[in-house]
């Protein structure tokens, strides 16, 4: 990946995400978020992490971004009107993360941290040696997060669908037999 | 360096042939419609007259590719009342620019050598393009549903969320035809899927894709008309109830480059479908120096003949593919929003995970592609 | 190939943009998207690193962080849908209910 791309892609990260947490209204939000996702999705595909860069784009860019656009239309959110206060807050918070970041930096600039770099193997980053790595040493991982996922999807029907007549009726029914109590 | 510019400029021709395509599209849907409902369509416009002194029949060329045009783009742009600027007026083009990417990676042809030098014939030669496809299409969902939000109307809102969620239920759908293919020819990268549909099985019949995974076609076919929201999939745009949907509050050239996403779509549709079913541009029969005719007759021809009837093989099929899907589109009423749903969650999404059971096994069975 | 410095560097800082929006943001939505912006500096870091040392472990642990996230996200928004059902907000001021 040329120097000159990296610079690029990484300033617009950064700017999209300081997007997504000073802006007001949460569909720019989302919007900044899409672009620093694709943004990241580049750098992987630079890194010769190609399957994973375009999974990045598919996953997160097409699938869970568009839950939280449904979620944001579902409750109807508006942008923020007014001054939101906290400002102590706002203020000691960002001289922490500051601090926070300055130490990131400490530990990630010097100069320990270069590793002599001597170019991938053929077929590094393509679907064969992801699936080898995926189906050999991490296989009860796999099997585990396909579980992981069935019980997602279980939990957030249950979670967010509204009861039905029969079950409020059970409701109400059990908190008036709590109050004769 | 000059594959760079080589690349820049096959990038650039396919994406016009893309937009020519979407044009050709238009014309269609109201000459080819006409057709097929038994009626005359755009017959009015004519600049000197001539043709009708003379007795031809107007071809509607006028109306169609001139003025309709000309009309939209120079009709005024305006934002509706307390709508968001920025999204209104973003939407189109998240909506239009996925599509037209898109475009680069198909191949178009084997080779060409000009001047001496080969060139490959697909502007990218990305050796993931079909998870590229599957990254573009999800892209393209943002652009529907800002357009239907940014209206401040609720009738656009309502087509926004109808066409989002059409349009998300039917890409797993896609993705699942998708991986039965890539499993069927082994290899993610385009190119090398219609280099496999080269050859003949039992001496005559060509090695298309449609032979081997038949059921995957038809998944591809009705999951990339339900994506590209033409009817009978064009609830999103309910024309007797929404009036137009997620596009009611955009006006010339925004509404332009939203027809234009429908139109540009189903091309792009087409070029997969050709790509991985129809053998792409691979002329039955034809090989890298001529003919060999099944009954043994060998007909020898130049390679830059060879290259020139692959390109123009492809574009002949993907054509045949457009006309089909529009034949599609003129016969069949629309879906109500409940038997869409239905027909892509209980109905594609299983089919599709049946093909790939299946594809799977036969691929182990048979021990490696094909 | 940009050294590897800076691609640490570049994921550091957007972990700490995120950590700021979560600290910051009062509203549930951006704050579930600054937990987001944090996953995905993290697997910049990951597939950075891997890459440098040459091992596909990182890739794969990112594609695991990917799949986790997006159950995170799906079961993270239902609850967010359930609570604003009950109490009619977004704003996390809002939601004291367990607080003594």
């Amino acid at each position: 990946m040329p120097m000159a791309l990296f610079w690029f892609l990484a300033a617009v990260s950064l700017i999209s995400a300081l997007g997504v947490v000073l802006q007001r209204n949460p569909v720019h939000c989302l919007l900044a978020l899409i672009v620093t996702l694709l943004t990241i999705a580049v750098l992987f595909i630079g890194e010769d992490a190609i399957v994973v860069g375009f999974l990045q784009a598919i996953v997160y860019g097409g699938a869970i971004m568009v839950l939280f656009l449904f979620v944001i239309w579902l409750l109807n959110l508006g942008a923020e009107v007014g001054p939101t206060g906290h400002l102590a807050l706002k203020f000691f918070g960002t001289i922490a993360v500051a601090a926070m970041a300055a130490e990131l930096m400490g530990f990630v600039l010097p100069p320990h941290l270069q590793v002599k770099f001597a170019g991938h193997a053929a077929g590094y980053g393509s679907i064969d040696s992801l699936a080898q790595k995926l189906f050999s040493e991490y296989l009860v991982a796999f099997e585990v997060t396909s579980l992981l996922l069935l019980i997602a999807v279980v939990g957030a029907v249950a979670l967010a669908r509204r009861a039905s007549a029969s079950e409020l009726a059970e409701r109400a029914a059990a908190i008036a037999a709590q109050r004769a109590r | 360096m000059i594959e760079l510019i080589a690349g820049a400029v096959e990038a650039v021709l396919m994406i016009l042939v893309g937009l020519h395509l979407a044009i050709f599209l238009l014309y269609f849907e109201r000459k080819g419609s006409a057709l097929i409902q038994d009626r005359v369509g755009a017959n009015r416009a004519s600049f000197t007259g001539l043709g009708r002194r003379l007795g031809m029949p107007n071809l509607g060329i006028i109306n169609t590719l001139i003025a309709d045009p000309i009309k939209l783009f120079t009709k005024e742009d305006f934002v509706p009342e307390g709508a968001d600027h920025f999204l209104h007026a973003l939407a189109p083009f998240i909506a239009l620019f996925p599509v037209l990417i898109t475009f680069v990676v198909i191949p178009f042809g084997d080779t060409i050598t000009l001047g001496g030098r080969t060139f490959g014939l697909q502007a990218t030669n990305l050796n993931a393009g079909a998870l590229y496809l599957l990254a573009t299409i999800g892209i393209g969902v943002y652009g529907v549903a800002l357009g239907g939000w940014a209206s401040n109307n609720r009738w656009a809102l309502l087509g926004g969320i109808r066409a989002t969620a059409q349009m998300i239920s039917y890409e797993i759908a896609m993705g699942l035809a998708i991986i039965a293919i890539i499993m069927t020819y082994g290899s993610l990268d385009l190119q090398e899927m219609v280099r496999m549909q080269g050859g003949v099985w039992f001496g005559w019949l060509p090695r298309w894709g449609i032979f081997v995974q038949p059921l995957a076609f038809i998944l591809l076919l009705t999951a990339g008309i339900a994506e590209s929201k033409r009817v009978p999939f064009d609830l999103p745009e309910g024309e007797a109830e929404l009036i137009l949907g997620y596009m009611i509050e955009y006006s010339g050239g925004k509404q332009a480059a939203f027809m234009l996403t429908d139109l540009a779509e189903q091309a792009l549709i087409a070029m997969l479908l050709v790509t991985f079913f129809f053998g792409g541009w691979q002329v039955p029969w034809l090989y890298r120096d001529g003919f060999h005719l099944p009954g043994g007759a060998v007909i020898a021809l130049g390679a830059l003949v060879v290259s020139i009837a692959g390109i123009v093989a492809f574009l002949i099929k993907v054509v045949i593919v457009c006309l089909f899907m529009g034949l599609i589109r003129w016969t069949l009423p629309r879906f109500r929003y409940d038997q869409l749903m239905k027909l892509g969650w209980k109905i594609l999404v299983p089919l599709g995970l049946a093909n790939i059971l299946i594809t799977a096994f036969i691929v182990v069975v048979a021990g490696g592609a094909h | 190939m940009p050294p590897l410095t800076y691609l640490m560097a570049l994921s550091a800082a957007i972990f700490a943009i995120g950590v700021l929006g979560f600290l910051t943001r009062r509203n549930i939505l951006v704050m579930f998207m600054s937990v987001e912006l944090m996953l995905n500096a993290v697997n910049l870091a990951f597939i950075s690193l891997g890459s440098r040392l040459g091992t596909m472990d990182g890739q794969v642990i990112v594609f695991f962080v990917m799949t986790v996230a997006a159950a995170e996200a799906a079961v993270g928004l239902a609850i967010i849908i359930s609570v604003f059902r009950g109490r009619e907000t977004v704003h996390a001021d809002d939601l004291t209910m367990l607080r003594w």
